[in-house]
């Protein structure tokens, strides 16, 4: 038997052979076959979560909940030291010099990645602006968002903080960061399906001891990660509380 | 029971008032009129039990209440309730989440130091196997002039409650 493997296609594009060298150390360690899939986009993803298809997933915070309450998924580590941020920035020339300077009706360039998305707008609503009255363009990846501003083509853009960080310098000296999020508790897990669970306890044991061996220390380095912490039910369950708050949107009520 | 306020732990001239805390008793406050702006990209974040005992804070909640970790764990979650909140946002908060479902509002807190920000929080049960075994609350910054409404809201509430009370 075949298992699939995905990567949520938020992945830095830096990264893509480092997930195809994961992808073999994984099926040596675990002797079994392993297809390392990269889908397009988080619509192709959703659609093949939704069909049972996929046994291993190096998830967003945004997907863990379908995965863990509805398809039965355990977390096993996440990346030590790593947490999903976002942040918005503008043109370094444009008149904005914090989120509060945007006005409704702005035109807010973002990127094609939920998790990401959710906190730009949570970023972006001090200044009363949501999804209701600014103008969304979407783009590809956060090269395009920052073009957009660079164009003058739009107003800000909201972007993955670690891919605005391994953005050039010359690029980044040309915007400006109005806000940057600190929420520390998001984070990317690889989860395993119910399918694996003989696997659970020793992928969970190879993944943890991998910053050991001078080897695996070279995969870590190839996905950009210093090692891999364990991740509890509970830890995983309260993220998706806290992802929960952030997509709540009552009808508007100030007295409820 | 939550501890009265020491006006040692205040900063300059304050009001004194008595709260009485839903299953907390009373409780004698001290607030000033000093606003901690609350902080750009940060998410206030805290757990509790069935019963609003603080079983969690993150290290945003510690800094922005002004308290220690450790006089907070332990604490009913109404060490942060500022005289200026109408009692009806409270109940309705409760009845909300006590019936599983989330709750949205902004809050003016009180911090230890007798001054106050404001919140936009949401507040979720956490639900483990069909079964609530707590809360999570989770606040971010609000936008200026929706709690410049609270202000006129809240004083309207709070003033209606009191004349009840006689």
């Amino acid at each position: 038997m075949t298992y699939l493997f995905t990567v949520s296609p938020d992945f830095s594009p830096d990264h893509l052979s480092g997930w195809f060298i994961f992808n073999t150390w994984l099926q040596r360690v675990l002797e079994t076959r392993f297809h390392l899939e990269l889908f397009d986009d988080f619509q192709a993803l959703h659609r093949a979560i939704a069909d049972d298809r996929v046994d291993l997933i190096y998830s967003n915070p945004h997907d863990a909940a379908t995965l863990v309450r509805e398809k039965g998924f355990t977390a096993l580590v996440k990346p030590r030291g790593a947490s999903d941020e976002a942040l918005i920035a503008s043109f370094s020339g444009s008149e904005f010099n914090r989120v509060e300077d945007l006005s409704p009706g702005a035109k807010i360039a973002t990127a094609d990645d939920p998790t990401v998305h959710l906190i730009g707008m949570m970023l972006l609503e001090p200044a009363g602006l949501s999804k209701d009255n600014i103008q969304l363009i979407e783009c590809g990846n956060y090269v395009q968002v920052a073009k957009k501003l660079l164009k003058g083509e739009c107003d800000a853009g909201i972007f993955f903080a670690s891919a605005f960080d391994e953005l050039s310098r010359p690029i980044q000296d040309q915007l400006r960061v109005l806000v940057r999020s600190d929420i520390q508790v998001l984070h990317h897990s690889l989860m395993a399906s119910p399918r694996l669970e003989q696997y659970w306890e020793t992928l969970q044991e190879a993944l943890l001891a991998m910053d050991g061996k001078p080897k695996s220390q070279e995969i870590l380095q190839s996905l950009g990660f210093a090692g891999w912490e364990p991740v509890d039910r509970e830890e995983t369950e309260f993220m998706i509380d806290l992802m929960d708050t952030l997509t709540y949107s009552p009808a508007e009520s100030l007295d409820s | 029971m939550i501890a009265d306020m020491s006006q040692e732990a205040v900063q300059g001239e304050f009001r004194e008032h008595v709260l009485q805390l839903f299953q907390g008793g009373p409780r004698r406050v001290l607030v000033t009129d000093i606003e901690i702006p609350y902080p750009d990209g940060r998410l206030i974040v805290s757990r509790t039990d069935t019963q609003g005992i603080i079983t969690h804070v993150n290290q945003s909640f510690v800094a922005m209440s002004g308290y220690r970790e450790e006089e907070l764990i332990g604490a009913p979650h109404a060490i942060l309730r500022h005289p200026d909140m109408p009692k009806a946002a409270f109940k309705d908060l409760w009845e909300t989440i006590q019936q599983g479902g989330i709750w949205q509002g902004y809050v003016k807190n009180l911090r230890k130091d007798g001054a106050y920000y404001w919140v936009k929080a949401t507040v979720i049960p956490n639900v483990r196997r069909g079964k609530i075994i707590g809360y999570s609350s989770v606040r971010r910054k609000p936008e200026r002039s929706k709690v410049l409404e609270c202000v006129q809201l809240y004083a309207a509430m709070r003033a209606k409650e009191l004349e009840e009370d006689r």
